[in-house]
Order: C-alpha cells, then structure tokens, then sequence
C-alpha cells in the first residue's frame, strides 16, 4: 500500500475483491457517494479502475477503492480531512 | 502539460503482478520487437515483475527504462508524461482496472494483452476502447506470442 495511505492505517471495509463489488460496495453501503474519474488523487494513491468509480464520505471519513495488481481491490476507509469538501465541489450522485 | 503532438516514439509495458510464467517472456519479446522498431520500451511494474525482468535481461539487450507501477501512473494521472503505445498485461482483475485507467488517463493505443486460465472470461470485462490480445497460455507463451503478432505486425509500430 502506498506509503502516506499505508501511516492512515486505514480501515479495510471489503478486501480481495473485483473493482466491480467494490464499486457497488460502496454504492450499496455508502449513502453519500461522489463518482470520480480513474486516476483520481486521494493522498499519494490515485483510483485504479473502470468507470464509473465512486468514493463515499462516511461522517468525517472517506471511503474508497484501493487496487493492488496481486490482491485485487479493496475497499477502505480513512480520516478525510480536505478530501471531503474536494469531492462535496462535485456533483452529488 | 504533455502534448500528444511532441510524444516520443517511446511504448510504455505495463506488468502488473508476475504470478503467470508468460508475463516476463512476453513482455520482454513484446520490448525486443519494439526496439527493432524503433521504438523504446518502457516498463512500469510491481517489484517483484521487474526483478524477474532484470534477472532475465541482465544485459538489458531487450529491456531500456524501468519504473515502479504506481510512479508511473502518478506521472501519467498528473500529465507529466505519456506514450504513444501502451501494453498492459493483465491475469487477473486488478490487470483490468489498471487498463481502463490507462484507456482514460493516457492517449496512448492501449493493447490489452490477456493471458492465464481465465483469458476469455478477463477479455469479456473489457468494456472500453482498446485492443484486446488474448490467449489461455499460463507456461506456454506460444498461443499468446501468434495473437500478438498477428494484432502488432510489427513494422506497424515504426510508422507510428
């Protein structure tokens, strides 16, 4: 995992999944959802995947898929500080 | 900002987790061609897919630059470089979401070169614009190397 994502110690709501369960993970479980485009900065990792991609605010946490080339993807949540009022600027789904 | 217009002639392998024997002959047959072309490979790649490119290439005769996987997407994400060609290697999902990335973050012609048990069904994710090269090779990289250069007809990649 990357290593400013990796000191968060984020949270691993779904793990070892496809990009297309993590993506209705979220749109499932996730009330407040905002679709970003692949290659979407979140801290040093950018969303790998196919669109429509979503990244979920949770309170004050963000909730997004992470893709690792051997493990697949999987979906995690941490603290989300600026990320929050960067993804609220995009239209609500 | 990169211009599509000043882009070397330069074709980014993109490998991604090496647990299938073919990746590393493939991708370095697939560099081998480019070269003869004119064309200079790149590679982007986990450690573990890059290590075994080096140990198999320790002449570098076939392989040029060599980048970790996520630098290289971080560059390209943020337009500060990008190809003319880009060849992913894919085996398993996550190969997939690195393409579609690629189909959306780069203007380079992305070519989907599936391989592994589940070939078929992984070329049937595909849902955005790229060339897909599929074959079921796991050790044999035979199946796979006839559908490449059928798709490539290498001297193509010149008159880029």
């Amino acid at each position: 995992m990357a290593g400013c994502l990796e000191a968060m110690k984020p949270e691993v709501l779904l793990s070892g999944s496809s990009f297309k369960e993590a993506r209705e993970f979220i749109r499932k479980n996730v009330k407040e959802y905002y679709e970003v485009e692949p290659g979407y900065r979140i801290l040093d990792v950018h969303i790998i995947g196919v669109p429509p991609l979503y990244v979920g605010i949770e309170g004050e946490n963000i909730v997004f898929p992470y893709t690792k080339p051997c493990h697949g993807t999987f979906v995690v949540k941490i603290p989300g500080s600026d990320e929050i009022a960067r993804l609220r600027e995009r239209k609500r789904k | 900002m990169v211009e599509t217009g000043n882009l070397k002639n330069e074709a980014l392998l993109l490998l991604g987790c090496p647990q299938v024997p073919v990746q590393t002959s493939l991708a370095l047959y697939a560099a081998h061609n480019l070269r003869r072309q004119g064309c200079r490979p790149v590679i982007a790649g986990t450690p573990a897919a890059r290590k075994l490119m080096e140990v198999a290439d320790p002449g570098r005769c076939y392989i040029d630059e060599m980048n970790d996987l996520d630098n290289m997407i971080d560059e390209i994400a943020e337009k500060q470089r990008d190809f003319k060609l880009c060849f992913v290697f894919i085996h398993n999902d996550s190969g997939v979401a690195y393409a579609g990335t690629m189909a959306y973050i780069s203007k380079a012609r992305v070519y989907a070169l599936i391989f592994g048990e589940h070939a078929e069904e992984l070329a049937g994710e595909i849902e955005f614009p790229c060339e897909i090269i599929a074959a079921k090779a796991v050790h044999n990289p035979m199946p796979l190397k006839r559908r490449l250069d059928e798709v490539m007809q290498w001297p193509v990649v010149s008159k880029l």
